[in-house]
């Protein structure tokens, strides 16, 4: 069944090169840990992607409930967080490994550098692995905010205020994501906006742009 | 297309095919060129990651049921609040606050040494050229990476200390605990455990009255508002009644109260006479939130 359905599709798109591109390759055994104990580091990165997908799903449950003005939000996160079955864990879950991701990603970072993996031909995959990080931080500066607490407002008020003491652009950077002259209901829309559409849609071009280029070039050799 | 007409077998699969033959493309060594056992991904190896992923999945849901998310109380603008960015912010933060990168040498701070230190991390391979890979044949990569962890943990902690030494001394308690233990407190009494901020909108009873004009020829306006909510700190008058009769608005005009001045001689300045304040502190008692 499985299969004729497969080879229908097949037939017509012709997805076996693609399949074979994104699953059907080996994994040498200097990265695998069931061979050598210490090839865990190898681990992180998939271990990072592994959390950001919980990111994603337990995000798009957290937005059935979330209602980002600064007249509700704090109330619809109190509301998730006491009454809704069950949200306590996913806005636990999200907090948490909002996290983690942190940790991981920067595990898989310093494995990376002290493996001396992104050097030729990996440069431009170690460049997309930072865009990623600088990306994840944006993701934890943006979703600090939203839970419109004490401790969210007075940290973003001061995060903005140290864009604002760059020269030249950091003035216009502030009043951009400020959204006006105070920390207020424009400054909370965007770190929403910016949070659950733009820097996701950016995190996702970049982890594809990632993956692409690992699998084109191969994890790098045993040292 | 991949498929060739003549076989019937769909797919045929040698060595690694993810890598397409073509000219100037650095072809990486294939996996059978390095010693050892490989494995598929697919499903081997991937079962064995799912297996290390279901124990960092229960890890998150063990922290995430012992430890629930915290939350503080709404925002407020006027709140004493310590500012405290997330975590793994706190060695920027703290790096930010080092006199020689802030006031003055705020630029050197925010540009200066952060610009090039996450600068030269992202372009780390356009750094580090050389084909050594090992870190301890790379010192000056390896040392330098290593002082930015030593300085990132020693700020880091630096900047927790700090902030644990600055709420202990204002005897401060962070928010997302008191705001758990009034609601424990409130759940044992079986009252509501919100603590979103509710606000009613009050009428104002009785709004063609004379005393109204008054209201207004007395300057209470000026601090009380037009529309009698108050401005920020001078507290909304719509629905004063709940709290004070008549005899307590007299007293409250006549001796000031917390930061309001006693107004009686103003008002008679204003040229309201001591039947008119007498009208407009009965008004006022007036003033219920419920008729």
């Amino acid at each position: 069944m499985f299969k004729n359905v497969y080879n229908w599709i097949d037939e017509r798109l012709d997805i076996t090169p693609i399949w074979r591109d994104v699953a059907d390759h080996e994994v040498p055994e200097h990265v695998n840990p069931a061979h050598h104990f210490s090839a865990f580091v190898y681990c992180f990165g998939g271990l990072t992607f592994f959390i950001t997908v919980i990111q994603i799903l337990s995000g798009m449950f957290l937005t059935m409930y979330y209602v980002p003005d600064i007249i509700n939000a704090y109330a619809s996160v109190e509301y998730l967080q006491t009454k809704v079955a069950f949200g306590q864990i996913v806005r636990g879950m999200h907090h948490w490994g909002a996290s983690l991701v942190i940790v991981m990603m920067f595990l898989h970072t310093m494995r990376v550098f002290f493996t001396g993996s992104y050097k030729a031909p990996r440069e431009m995959n170690w460049v997309v692995g930072m865009l990623i990080f600088f990306v994840m931080l944006g993701l934890g500066l943006t979703g600090y905010l939203l839970p419109w607490d004490n401790k969210a407002y007075f940290a973003t008020k001061v995060t903005l205020e140290i864009a604002n003491s760059v020269p030249v652009m950091g003035p216009v950077l502030k009043e951009l994501m400020q959204g006006g002259t105070i920390v207020g209901a424009e400054t909370l829309t965007r770190f929403f906006a910016l949070h659950v559409f733009f820097l996701p849609a950016v995190l996702l071009i970049l982890l594809v742009g990632h993956f692409i280029m690992i699998r084109r070039q191969g994890i790098s050799g045993p040292l | 297309m991949a498929h060739k007409d003549d076989s019937k077998e769909k797919v045929v699969f040698v060595g690694d095919s993810r890598v397409r033959r073509g000219n100037g493309f650095i072809t990486p060594p294939d996996y059978s060129a390095y010693p050892g056992k490989s494995e598929a991904f697919i499903p081997n190896f991937l079962l064995k990651e799912w297996m290390v992923g279901v124990v960092v999945l229960v890890g998150i849901l063990v922290l995430t049921i012992s430890e629930p998310a915290p939350l503080g109380f709404p925002a407020n603008a006027t709140a004493t609040v310590i500012p405290i960015p997330d975590w793994y912010f706190l060695f920027l933060y703290q790096y930010l606050k080092l006199p020689y990168a802030s006031g003055d040498y705020i630029v050197l701070g925010t540009l200066g040494v952060t610009g090039v230190a996450f600068g030269s991390l992202l372009l780390a391979p356009f750094l580090d050229t050389g084909r050594e890979r090992r870190f301890y044949r790379r010192p000056i990569a390896s040392s330098l990476m290593f002082l930015s962890l030593a300085a990132i943990v020693y700020l880091t902690n630096t900047a927790w200390t700090e902030y644990k030494h600055e709420m202990a001394e204002t005897g401060q308690i962070p928010e997302d605990v008191q705001r758990e233990e009034k609601a424990a407190e409130n759940r044992a009494a079986g009252l509501p455990t919100t603590t979103v901020v509710q606000t009613k909108d009050i009428a104002i009873v009785d709004k063609d009255d004379p005393a109204m004009a008054l209201y207004k020829q007395a300057s209470c306006v000026s601090c009380h508002a037009v529309d009698m909510k108050g401005t920020g700190g001078p507290p909304s008058l719509r629905g004063v009644g709940d709290k004070h009769d008549k005899a307590a608005i007299l007293t409250i005009i006549k001796e000031g109260k917390g930061q309001m001045p006693p107004m009686y001689e103003t008002a008679m300045g204003a040229g309201l006479s001591e039947q008119d304040i007498d009208d407009l502190a009965g008004w006022l008692a007036k003033q219920k939130s419920e008729q």
